[in-house]
Parts: C-alpha cells; sequence; structure tokens
C-alpha cells in the first residue's frame, strides 16, 4: 500500500488556478507510482472547477457556503475535517496568499515538517530533494524532510503543470460540519484584483519604477501589458511615491514574480528590487540612464526615455500577436 | 496590554551573499533586525503609548540576537526574552515548538509577528505559533486597531483587502505598509541598557528537555547561476524595438 499525497487546490473567480495544477505535477514528481495523489477542493459553488480537476487527479470536493471566500479558522476547520480520515503522507499547497496561510497551520496541526516556496523537485524514492530561495533568491538550498507527515508550498511558475489524463477521475464530496466557536470574522473584502491578472503567476510583467513619475505614467504600461496579456508590476520607489498601490510591489519585500518576460520601465535596479524578479527567464530593462544597474541583470537593453520606447513596443508586439497569420 | 514579539535576526538586505564550507558565510555581515519584524516592533509600540501597558520582544538564536533585541528595546520595547539556541540545524519546527513552550507560561493578549523572514522566507514560524497556542491569527496586516478584547485589522491578501474582526488574545503578522518604524532615540539607547534582559536555555522552558529534533535537513546549498551580461541594443528606438520583438519571437521563443 503507498502513501496518500493530498493536494490542496484553489480557485480564483470559481476557475481553477494554474497554481494548482503544478501542484498536481509536484505531487507526481516526489511521489512512487503506487502512492495515492488526491486534489482536496474547498469553496462554494465549484462544480465546473471540480470536474476540470477531476481531468487531472482523483478529488474529494468541500462545497460550502461559508467556505465561499478564504477565512483562515474556516478553512483550516474544513481542511482537517477532511485530512484527519485520510491521515496523508503529503500535503502540497500553492505558496500563494491562501498556501501560504493554511500550510503552517496544518504543518503545526500534524506536527509536521514543511518546506516552503518550493522551486524545483529532484531525486526519487526516499532522497527527494526540495529546491528552494533564500535570501530573496541570492542563494539556493536543497532540503529533504527527515520526517513525515509532510507540508510543501510550491511558487507559482517553476514546475510544469499536470497533463489532463485521457479519462476523468472520481469527484467524492464530503459534507463541512460548521465550527461553532469561531473567533474570527470578516467583515470587508475590498478587491483590487478582480479580474487582474495574477501578479506572482502572470507569464509577462510589465513594471514601472520612479521613472514612471505619476499614477497616469503607469497607463502606457497597462497597455502594454494588456497587448501581452501580462500583469503590471512596481518598484517600492514608485509605490513610496504613491504612483500605484504597495500590492504591486516587487522585490524583497514586495512580491516575488518568475514570468517569462519582465519588463523593467524606470527602475534603477537597486538590489532589493531585483530579489523579486532576477529569475526571470527574459528580463528586458528600459531606462534613460546607460549606467543603471539593472542593465547588468537585463538579457535586453533599451537605453531612452520609457515615454517614447514603451508605447513603440506596444504598438510593435501588437502588429506581430493581432495579425494574421 | 500584554504585547510580545517575536522577533528574529538576519542579514542586512543589502549583504552580498557567499558560501564556505558548504555555509552562508557570516564574518563581517551586517545583522539587523528582520524588515517585516521592525514593522511588528513599531506597530506594537504604537498600541502600547495608546492603550498602556508592556510590549515584550522575544527571538530564538545565538548569543548574537542580544544585538536585535537592544535595537527593539532602545526603541521603547520594555523587557527582551533571548530563548539560546546555537544549532544552525533548527527548522520551523524547532523554533515554533520553542515558542510555543515559551508562551504557554506567559499571560498575553497580543503577539505580532513579521509576515516573514528577509533570509529563509519561509512564513511559517508565527502561523505555526498561533495554531499551536490555539488562538486565532491574520496574517500579512496593514492596518491594527484594538477595542477593548477584540482588534479589527486589515489584511492583504495578493492585492485584495480583507477587514477582518479578531477576538483577543490573537496574533498578527506584519506586512509592509502597517507603520513607519521609528530609529532608537540616545536616550533610547541609554535606557534599554538599565531594561530587563532574560537569557533562557532551553531546558528552562516548560516540556523542553532536550534538543527537538529538525523535521526538515538542508542537503546542498549553492548560488544562483551568474546572469551573463546582457545586450544593449543599437540605433533608433523604432529599431530598437523591432529588433527586441524579433528576438522574443524567434530567439528566445517566448511570444
Ligand atoms: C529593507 C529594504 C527593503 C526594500 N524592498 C524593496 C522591494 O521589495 N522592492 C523594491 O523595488 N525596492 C525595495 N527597496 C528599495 C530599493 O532599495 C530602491 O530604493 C527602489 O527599488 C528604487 O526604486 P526605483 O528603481 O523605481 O527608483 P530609482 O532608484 O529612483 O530609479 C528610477 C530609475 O528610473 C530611471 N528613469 C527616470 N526617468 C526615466 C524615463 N523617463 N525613462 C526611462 N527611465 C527613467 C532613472 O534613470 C533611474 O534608473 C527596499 C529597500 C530597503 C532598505
Amino acid at each position: 500500500m503507498g502513501n496518500t499525497y493530498v493536494i490542496v487546490a484553489e480557485t480564483k473567480g470559481g476557475r481553477l488556478r494554474q497554481v494548482s495544477l503544478e501542484a498536481i505535477h509536484a505531487a507526481a514528481l516526489a511521489s512512487h507510482e503506487e502512492d495515492k495523489r488526491i486534489a482536496l477542493l474547498l469553496g462554494h459553488q465549484l462544480k465546473e472547477a471540480a470536474d476540470e480537476l477531476a481531468r487531472y487527479t482523483e478529488v474529494i470536493l468541500i462545497d460550502h457556503p461559508d467556505l465561499a471566500s478564504y477565512q483562515a479558522e474556516i478553512y483550516f476547520a474544513a481542511l482537517t475535517q477532511a485530512l484527519d480520515p485520510i491521515q496523508p503522507y503529503a500535503v502540497i499547497f500553492g505558496h500563494t496568499a491562501i498556501g501560504r496561510d493554511l500550510a503552517p497551520q496544518i504543518a503545526a496541526h500534524l506536527n509536521a515538517g514543511q518546506i516552503s516556496d518550493v522551486t524545483a523537485i529532484s531525486g526519487s524514492g526516499d532522497a527527494i530533494a526540495y529546491t528552494r530561495p533564500l535570501y530573496a533568491g541570492k542563494a539556493f538550498e536543497n532540503r529533504q524532510f527527515s520526517s513525515s507527515p509532510q507540508v510543501i508550498t510550491i511558487r507559482p511558475n517553476n514546475i510544469a503543470p499536470a497533463q489532463p489524463a485521457s479519462t476523468s477521475s472520481s469527484i467524492t464530496e464530503l459534507s463541512y460540519t460548521p465550527s461553532t466557536s469561531l473567533r474570527s470574522v470578516i467583515k470587508e473584502v475590498v478587491s483590487k484584483s478582480a479580474g487582474r491578472i495574477d501578479l506572482t503567476e502572470a507569464k509577462v510583467v510589465v513594471s514601472g519604477g520612479r521613472g514612471v513619475k505619476s499614477k497616469a505614467g503607469f497607463q502606457p504600461l497597462e497597455e502594454l501589458a494588456e497587448v501581452l496579456q501580462g500583469a503590471v508590476g512596481a518598484s517600492r520607489g514608485a509605490c513610496d511615491a504613491g504612483y500605484c498601490d504597495y500590492s504591486l510591489q516587487i522585490g524583497q519585500t514586495g512580491k516575488v514574480v518568475t514570468p517569462e518576460i519582465y519588463i523593467a520601465c524606470g527602475i534603477s535596479g537597486a538590489i532589493q528590487h531585483l530579489a523579486g524578479m532576477s529569475q526571470s527567464r527574459i528580463i528586458i530593462a528600459i531606462n534613460k540612464d546607460p549606467e543603471a544597474p539593472i542593465f547588468k541583470v537585463a538579457d535586453y537593453g533599451i537605453v531612452g526615455d520609457l515615454f517614447e520606447v514603451v508605447p513603440i513596443l506596444a504598438e510593435e508586439f501588437r502588429k506581430l500577436l493581432c495579425a494574421p497569420n | 496590554m500584554n504585547i510580545f514579539v517575536i522577533l528574529k535576526q538576519t542579514f542586512d538586505t543589502e549583504e552580498k551573499i557567499s558560501i564556505q564550507n558548504g555555509k552562508i558565510a557570516e564574518d563581517g555581515v551586517k545583522f539587523i533586525i528582520n524588515p517585516y519584524d521592525e514593522y511588528a516592533v513599531e506597530e506594537a509600540l504604537r498600541q502600547k503609548e495608546q492603550l498602556g501597558g508592556s510590549v515584550t520582544v522575544v527571538s530564538v538564536g545565538p548569543a548574537r540576537v542580544a544585538e536585535a533585541l537592544r535595537t527593539a528595546l532602545a526603541m521603547g520595547a520594555d523587557e527582551a526574552v533571548l530563548i539560546q539556541n546555537d544549532d544552525s540545524e533548527s527548522d520551523e519546527f524547532t523554533i515554533s515548538s520553542l515558542l510555543a513552550a515559551y508562551f504557554r507560561d506567559q499571560a498575553f493578549d497580543l503577539i505580532l509577528g513579521g509576515y516573514f523572514s528577509v533570509d529563509n522566507g519561509a512564513g511559517q514560524t508565527a502561523v505555526r505559533l498561533a495554531r499551536l497556542l490555539d488562538i486565532p491569527h491574520a496574517s500579512a496586516i496593514t492596518h491594527l486597531q484594538i477595542t477593548s478584547n477584540h482588534a479589527t485589522v486589515n489584511r492583504d491578501a495578493e492585492g485584495d483587502t480583507e477587514t477582518i474582526e479578531i477576538r483577543l488574545p490573537a496574533l498578527f503578522t506584519a506586512q509592509q505598509g502597517l507603520n513607519e518604524p521609528r530609529y532608537p532615540s540616545l536616550p533610547g539607547i541609554m535606557k534599554a541598557k538599565k531594561k530587563p534582559f532574560l537569557t533562557l536555555e532551553q531546558q528552562q522552558l516548560n516540556g523542553i528537555e532536550a534538543e527537538i529534533a529538525p523535521k526538515t535537513v538542508r542537503t546542498a546549498l549553492s548560488l544562483p547561476a551568474e546572469r551573463k551580461s546582457g545586450r544593449i541594443l543599437q540605433g533608433t528606438i523604432q529599431e530598437q524595438t523591432v529588433e527586441l520583438v524579433h528576438l522574443l519571437r524567434n530567439e528566445d521563443k517566448v511570444i
């Protein structure tokens, strides 16, 4: 009999998140053939997402109005109701706002070790090594578990997503018994990200720094991001100056992104900013100052005024992407 | 209000990282309070200024951590506690277990910490502690208001802002934007020298006799591959952008 690996899947706006497919693949990389892999989906009105998920692996669904949006205590209660009878060998989360909050709670509950923010999985058998960044990507470590159960969170955009199987797996619905002793309640959620592509999962990130000079200065960057179906990010310089919301900040004390293409516009390339984006596949820098440190990490650099360069760049991409083949 | 802050000492974020004998080299390195934990210290001081009470800063680590605790005392904290742990192999399981053992003997209303540490970046210890103590928590808060035995917090969830009401005692982790940390003043530094500073051995903690074995182990350490110096494109802006788009499509095949 094999061990059970549980993947805690996430949805956004009712749709399955890409990172959950990556987590399913992570489970496959970490486990043996004979092990069991189950995806656990918590939320409300998630029939479609559950069907989608079943194309990849067996699914346990907990569908309850109380789970409509994330709440630490309620999700913990629902998750443990599902996990305790399973006695999982490993539980895998995305290293997302929800995964980051839920995983350590589950690790404490299971008295388990946890390896966070995993970017690669290697090895086989009992010697599975999890690669993760240290010092915001200035170093990397391989870490292994010396005990089970195991809790893992994986960084979005780093492990390839699972491929769907030819036949669908089963979906088992579990009921959730609401806890009667809640000590916290969500009063309000102000969604600033609705409809936006999630920064940490975006394939293209167009970032603005102090060089954009104003709130309105982000407009050309937004247009470029739209053409490339990417997300807009920022340096702390831009956030501190009030040009944009702190939720866009990329860097050591902001978000970490690893897109296919990172376009830094009017960003000097301070070490704390590099910490959040230097693992991007292709880095493009647009800066007036040919001496700007950002050029040292950029694959391609354009020395020039971003207000001139960015619109032309958007136009060139538009020509390419919208042209009939 | 009995306010506690759990804090960690980390490398200064400007430090260059190098590896010596399979370990991250520490000689000559400048250590600071983990920037997120600094927000937690500041918030504790502000809450105390409004509500009265005391602020105790607690850290687990080697002797050098005393310096970070002294800085917090100089900022205005009342007491410091250092739980000695020289084991560089300690993981979040170990640290949270030690903290939980310490807190089980304390009367606390509020525990504040940082969202994550900038060296290890795992973001586990504080949330694990909340669960071990069976108190509610909210992570990545950007606003905190306390009225009698309730806290109202704003929390940053991937760009969305949630407002949550939580019964005390509770634990919160600080996100950037919560406040602007103060600098230690000269009188603050002088006063800090006379403030209570407690150093505890692990064995002095209830329920912790010997070492607590970590549950994960580091097996390799490496520096990232150097990015090869990139190409500064040439020509007019128009020519450069055309070339860039061409390169992305035909050489890198990312478009
Ligand atoms: C503890 C700590 C944590 C930090 N965390 C972060 C973090 O997470 N993320 C982060 O980004 N920073 C962080 N910082 C701040 C960081 O050190 C820098 O101050 C910040 O990144 C600078 O932002 P910037 O590059 O936008 O601004 P600047 O350094 O002011 O650079 C602006 C750049 O824009 C260029 N420019 C100006 N006008 C134009 C134009 N019209 N066209 C083209 N180029 C133009 C200039 O040549 C310049 O290079 C942190 C700092 C500390 C101390």
